[in-house]
């Protein structure tokens, strides 16, 4: 039972993260939301004038909205399986001794170090091409026809990109929880004989719970934002195939230059973010208790 | 018997290990190798994976064209300063969420992380303004402060997980001995925290090194850091696949290095935990 | 906190301390990273040699970055820029909305009337030059002379878009890796809409009617479009849909593409033995028309400019003399061959043999220099100025989404029909928010 005294040393050490956060969020929230009542150009600056919801109209009945909304749920979903399910098995293995474990660790995480753009660039051109790249060279070798990624799966292409950069991110975390597990515990079930599989559901599974959680809430806010890699690959196309919402607002922000319209994109994200946000809370939420 | 059986499964779990690792690392190492080839050699097919003319010559054009050790000097004190910074506040805060955690508490948490949900673009004007009229663009201070803001909340997130796999009963043990708040902290809690704290800097060592959006639109020369080295290598106008694969092999080197000394202490500090 | 930035900010002024004594005036320069950029940059010192009283900074990034932070610094008056590289796309708009210093102190020895009249006309607002032009590009055929031979096919100078369409069919084969034509395709207001416009023009469309009013429910639409798709999907490489100007300059440089159409440019990488597998083997011609008296090539100038606001007009003016003026030509011919030079711009390049020797792509460059007019870029009339583009604030968007719908169509995700219908809609949406039609 925490005292009274703790509670306030508590308080106090919760404050200046608090206010500065606070600052953070509330003044750039403020001036957006500011903004997105005007009709304000960034390229005819100084005739500003008041419109009221008007950019928000625009917004939501753009044709790509819908699209993009589902896009971009598709993208966070597909990125969250994949680097979720996969940072398991790889925190699994990497747990396991093997022989210069330090260096395969450094490589497995190595993808994360890779800036989006640049990591984008090289998917794209050197490895999923479908004339010159690796991929369709190997396919050639094997006698298949190469898959003409951006063409006939464009966002599954770009969600195997994001992916790999993510993957090491759940890996590191997990990796972490695991070895914190007890020694004596993993001993003691290894003495006991316990098989391998019920060992990792009744005991590993529960405690990466937390860090579960942790992970799919923190990548999801990092996903719900993802452009670079779109812009550099496919520009949003073909059609509205890879167009997601943060392209949507990028399209107005820095294509349109239309200050106004971003910034009820801007809002209307933040919006959806947060549904997002509590659909997953109900969801998984109660493992951060506790 | 066991030794033999050992030995065997260490075998197979290693040749497991380097196979995913190379799998998963094999695009950095593609990116590497093509670094070391010429534009031309870069896009052929059937690729080349170790017999061509291996040519330093992309270094040389990038070591010649851009003052790369500004660049990574920035890149090295803004990620380094905005973590250190964020560590400051977000230990106390973290350690006041596991261990005195109110009714409040999740809510705050998930506050925080909320304050990042506004995609970058739709806030690059209000930020914009606001660093214009602050006398803050293009320079280290605003940077760290925007770095450290961005990531405070991810620092807090982390550390509250690996906070509470610490189990609770041994601060209180070591508070009925009359232990204050600062040794506690020291001599308790640190030690048992290392990895977590380890892992957590490196991620947001490596978040802030990457972040591309901010450093790219608020800085021009000073400041800028090494994603802004890198946008002046891709081109939607001009081939340079092996100059780009070249300066990005730059761009990750210090963060490998110090991946590299971080995963060490990761393990060390999995021992120091142990000892409980 | 405050000690660590106490920390920093004392790191700084050493840092400051420990470099020599600054120059009187300091130009911050932001630039794109072309090739020819970054030869200026490694020449500047003839400049600072000259002026020691001046120094420089440099803003080097991609251009689209680029353009990016440059539009946001001088809509918000941020002033970190002393001299912009801006397009022909920015300098209209820009001098319309008082952004850029008039260059009227460019120095006698400049010779204004030397610049080409297509890229001058493009940089003026009412006969006065707001930018001064860095190169100009235009766009062309690239073609392999022995595919063509191996075919029995000779490419005329001035080919129709009928001759190209019935080449590239007949030198495709996907079999050997080579297809006949390799064209823009990934979506983009400067990928694959730079690409279509300027074929549109040749084929009689038109953006906007006199009153604004898109155009993408004409016929002159259907056909680019329906040439366009037909011709890729018989005769183009896998993958168009997200090709851009550097997927398909790695297509034609590995010897894959029967003909290239795109930025002059790439002349100067396609002839390149270092870079390019086909160097000797490779031809240029005008880029392909429909006889209605337009072709289909781009017109674009990157060119440097100075935001009104800046303090230090003067020296930005005499640095911006010094990288387009005569002199700096003939220093880049002196320290790295006349083929080197930035191209497009003076007149009396192209009247110097010893470049006409050197670049043999020099006149197919200037005659498609020549034959776009940004002020007429189509059949019919059209209120906007801009060959591969609109010159209007909200084009960049607009041709983008444009852009997304036409990969669509490449790839086989639409119809024709339906992307242009989906185009006129959107066009329509579009030009009625931001006020053109009332």
């Amino acid at each position: 039972m925490a005292t009274r005294q703790t509670r306030i040393l508590a308080h106090a050490a919760t404050a200046p993260s608090t206010l500065v956060l606070f600052l953070w969020m509330i003044v750039p929230l403020a001036m957006t939301i500011y903004f997105s009542l005007l009709r304000y150009s960034l390229l005819d600056p100084g005739n500003e004038s008041f419109i009221g919801l008007v950019n928000y109209e625009y917004f939501l009945s753009d044709p790509a909205f819908f699209a993009a909304l589902f896009n971009t749920l598709k993208l966070v979903g597909g990125v969250l399986l994949i680097s979720v399910v996969g940072g398991i098995l790889l925190a699994l293995l990497l747990d396991q001794p093997c022989w210069g474990r330090g260096i395969v660790r450094l490589m497995v995480i190595a993808p994360f170090f890779v800036m989006p753009t640049v990591s984008a660039l090289i998917w794209k051109n050197l490895l999923m091409h479908p004339v010159q790249g690796l991929f369709a060279w190997i396919a050639n070798l094997l006698g298949l026809q190469p898959i003409d990624w951006f063409a006939q799966a464009p966002l599954t292409a770009i969600t195997l990109i994001v992916a790999w950069q993510w993957l090491p991110f759940a890996t590191l975390i997990l990796l972490t929880a695991i070895q914190s597990l007890d020694e004596e515990q993993k001993e003691a079930a290894e003495m006991d004989g316990t098989p391998p599989l019920s060992f990792f559901f009744y005991i590993v599974l529960p405690h990466l719970a937390r860090p579960i959680t942790v992970v799919i809430l923190i990548e999801t806010i990092f996903l719900l934002n993802v452009f670079a890699e779109i812009l550099v690959t496919t520009g949003g196309g073909p059609g509205n195939l890879t167009t997601n919402i943060p392209f949507l607002v990028y399209a107005q922000a820095l294509l349109q230059f239309d200050v106004g319209g971003a910034s009820a994109g801007g809002i209307i994200a933040v919006i959806l973010a947060n549904i997002v946000a509590i659909f997953l809370v109900r969801m998984i939420g109660r493992n951060l208790e506790a | 018997m066991a030794r033999a059986h050992s030995l065997r499964r260490r075998t197979i779990t290693t040749a497991a290990c380097w196979l995913v690792g190379l799998v998963i690392f094999f695009p950095i190492l593609w990116m590497a190798v093509t670094s070391f080839k010429t534009e031309l050699e870069a896009v052929e097919i059937p690729p080349k994976f170790l017999f061509f003319d291996w040519t330093t010559e992309n270094y040389g054009v990038v070591q010649e064209r851009s003052n790369y050790l500004l660049f990574a000097t920035n890149s090295i004190l803004l990620s380094l300063g905005s973590t250190l910074v964020g560590l400051l506040f977000a230990i106390p805060a973290a350690w006041a969420m596991a261990f005195a955690p109110g009714k409040r508490t999740k809510d705050l948490l998930l506050w925080m992380l909320s304050t990042k949900m506004m995609p970058p673009v739709g806030a690059l004007i209000p930020i914009y303004l606001l660093f214009r009229d602050l006398h803050l663009l293009n320079t280290r201070g605003g940077m760290i402060a925007v770095l450290f803001l961005l990531n405070l909340p991810i620092i807090i997130w982390m550390l509250f997980t690996y906070f509470k796999e610490i189990p609770g009963e041994i601060l209180e043990a070591a508070r009925m001995d009359g232990a204050t708040l600062w040794r506690e902290i020291v001599y308790v809690l640190a030690p048992m925290a290392v990895p977590g704290i380890a892992s957590t800097v490196l991620l947001n060592v490596i978040l802030a090194w990457n972040e591309a959006f901010w450093t790219l639109n608020l800085t021009t020369t000073d400041a800028a850091p090494l994603t802004v080295f890198i946008a002046s290598y891709s081109s939607p106008e001009g081939l340079f696949w092996a100059k780009l694969s070249a300066a990005s092999t730059l761009a990750i080197a210090p963060i490998l290095v110090l991946g590299w000394f971080s995963q060490k202490q990761l393990v060390r500090g999995l021992t120091f935990g142990a000892v409980k | 906190m405050k000690l660590m930035l106490r920390a920093l900010s004392g790191a700084c002024v050493l840092a400051a301390l420990a470099f020599p004594a600054a120059a009187d005036t300091k130009l911050t320069i932001a630039t794109v990273n072309n090739g020819d950029m970054i030869r200026m940059q490694r020449l500047a010192d003839d400049f600072t040699s000259k002026n020691p009283d001046i120094s420089l900074e440099w803003v080097t990034l991609e251009e689209n970055v680029l353009r990016q932070k440059v539009t946001t610094d001088i809509a918000t008056k941020g002033g970190q820029f002393d001299v912009l590289t801006i397009g022909t796309y920015e300098v209209p708009i820009w001098a319309k909305k008082g952004w850029l210093v008039p260059l009227d102190n460019l120095g006698a020895a400049y010779d204004v009337d030397d610049l080409l009249p297509a890229i001058r006309s493009g940089l003026s607002l009412d006969g006065t030059l707001y930018a001064a032009p860095f190169y100009g590009e235009s766009s062309m055929v690239m073609y392999r002379k022995d595919l063509f031979e191996k075919a029995g096919l000779t490419m005329p100078d001035a080919p129709s878009w009928d001759f190209i369409a019935e080449a590239a069919r007949k030198i495709t084969d996907p079999s050997g890796g080579v297809y006949g034509i390799c064209l823009r395709g990934k979506a983009g207001w400067g990928e694959n809409m730079a690409f279509l416009t300027a074929t549109a023009n040749s084929f009689g469309a038109r953006w906007f009617d006199e009153n604004w009013k898109p155009q993408f429910d004409q016929p002159e639409w259907k056909n680019t479009l329906a040439f366009y798709t037909q011709l890729m999907k018989d005769a183009g490489p896998p993958g168009a849909s997200s090709n851009g100007f550097n997927e398909n300059l790695a297509l034609f440089n590995s010897g894959r593409c029967g003909m290239w159409i795109d930025a002059t440019v790439a002349a100067s990488f396609v002839t390149n033995p270092k870079e390019s597998k086909v160097a000797d083997k490779v031809g240029f011609a005008l880029a392909p028309d429909n006889g209605l008296g337009k072709r289909g090539n781009w017109l674009w100038a990157w060119s440097l400019a100075v935001p009104a606001g800046s303090q230090k007009t003067d020296a930005a003016q005499k640095f911006i003399a010094w990288a387009t003026g005569k002199d700096y030509l003939k220093l880049v011919a002196e320290k790295e061959g006349w083929a080197n030079v930035p191209p497009g711009t003076r007149t009396s390049l192209y009247e110097n043999p010893d470049y006409q020797k050197a670049a043999p792509f020099a006149k197919m460059t200037l005659d498609s220099i020549n034959s776009a007019d940004p002020t007429k870029p189509t059949v019919k009339p059209v209120p906007y100025v801009g060959v591969q583009f609109v010159a209007i604030p909200e084009f960049q968007g607009l041709g983008t989404q444009v852009g997304q719908l036409f990969s669509a169509a490449l790839s086989g995700d639409t119809t024709v029909d339906q992307a242009l219908q989906s185009a006129q809609a959107i066009a329509t949406r579009e030009m009625t928010k931001a006020g053109y039609i009332k």
